[in-house]
């Protein structure tokens, strides 16, 4: 993956399959104690203890196409490179957690990337989702909540490209005020 | 500093869209829309299924082809990732894969718009349940 963003998108892709209906997606980035967090929590099915003690393990999937599983691995193995962590907890029926936090000055930290385009993707082909993106910097917080956006929008479907195009840039503009 | 774009201008632009689309018949059946499914898995997301998805859901916009562009999981198909399956209204759906922007490019000029087939058809032998 070349970004975050990427990786963000990659692990909310699960909690879609999970059949989830809020998913809430927080980035934390503290300067002074060095740390990039990624917290992603899901309602979806969750997941038994027994698949929950494989699920980092890239020969582990519940996909019957193919016999790997490496999205997960992948986030773990770039927090790590940065000397970060991640950790993951799961109930079934309840949901899923999961909490990514990397080194935020180290030089192997990918970058952020295009997370306003991965946000309106997944909106776009979830409308029926609800997401919710936190971000915190020392600068402030953004808030892109979907469910006030449809509040706003009313029988106008989030999908319309012009729509997306908008909301693309809203969260761009929101979030360059405090990056 | 320009102002931030918020809610509030959303509402506006929502106003203009609803009298706009009251002159143009917005079909709700899927069924008679172009559906095109990007493959969207850990594999599709790290080959640029992104940008792909992107690009045909602007494209097909400006082009004015109505279309549903969604994802889907992975098929199967990684080494030819991104894949799209792409089904247009009464005939089979048809997966082609190693699509860039430049096969995304061609393949709403010519299979959507014209219906030719274009290279990198990937043969499935399955039909799609729903």
């Amino acid at each position: 993956m070349k970004d975050l963003s990427l990786h963000i998108m990659d692990i909310i892709q699960n909690s879609v399959r999970a059949e989830a209906s809020n998913v809430e997606l927080e980035i934390r980035e503290d300067l002074e104690k060095d740390i990039y967090s990624i917290f992603i929590k899901d309602d979806g099915c969750g997941m038994s203890e027994d698949v929950l003690s494989n699920v980092l393990d890239p020969f582990f999937t519940t996909r019957t196409t193919r016999k790997v599983g490496l999205g997960l691995s992948l986030l773990k193995q770039s927090a790590e490179q940065t000397g970060g962590n991640l950790e993951i907890h799961s109930k079934e029926g309840v949901g899923t957690e999961l909490e990514v936090q990397f080194s935020h000055k180290n030089i192997d930290r990918p970058v952020i990337g295009d997370i306003a385009g991965v946000m309106v993707l997944l909106v776009s082909a979830n409308p029926e989702m609800d997401f919710v993106y936190k971000h915190c910097t020392m600068k402030g917080e953004y808030v892109f909540d979907t469910k006030e956006v449809k509040e706003v929008l009313e029988d106008v479907s989030i999908t319309d490209p012009n729509i997306i195009q908008y909301l693309k840039e809203l969260i761009n503009e929101n979030l360059n005020t405090i990056i | 500093m320009a102002k931030v774009k918020s809610l509030a201008d959303l509402k506006r632009m929502k106003e203009e869209l609803q009298s706009k689309m009251d002159l143009r018949e917005k079909s709700n059946d899927p069924e008679s829309l172009v559906q095109i499914r990007v493959a969207m898995a850990t594999c599709g997301i790290a080959s640029g299924a992104k940008e792909v998805m992107e690009y045909l859901i602007e494209e097909t916009a400006k082009r004015g082809i109505q279309t549903v562009v969604t994802q889907t999981g992975c098929m199967g198909y990684c080494y030819a990732e991104p894949t799209i399956e792409v089904q247009i209204p009464g005939k089979e759906p048809i997966v082609f894969g190693d699509v860039d922007i430049k096969k995304a490019d061609q393949i709403v000029e010519r299979y959507i718009k014209h219906g030719e087939l274009v290279d990198g058809i990937i043969p499935v032998n399955y039909k799609t349940l729903d």
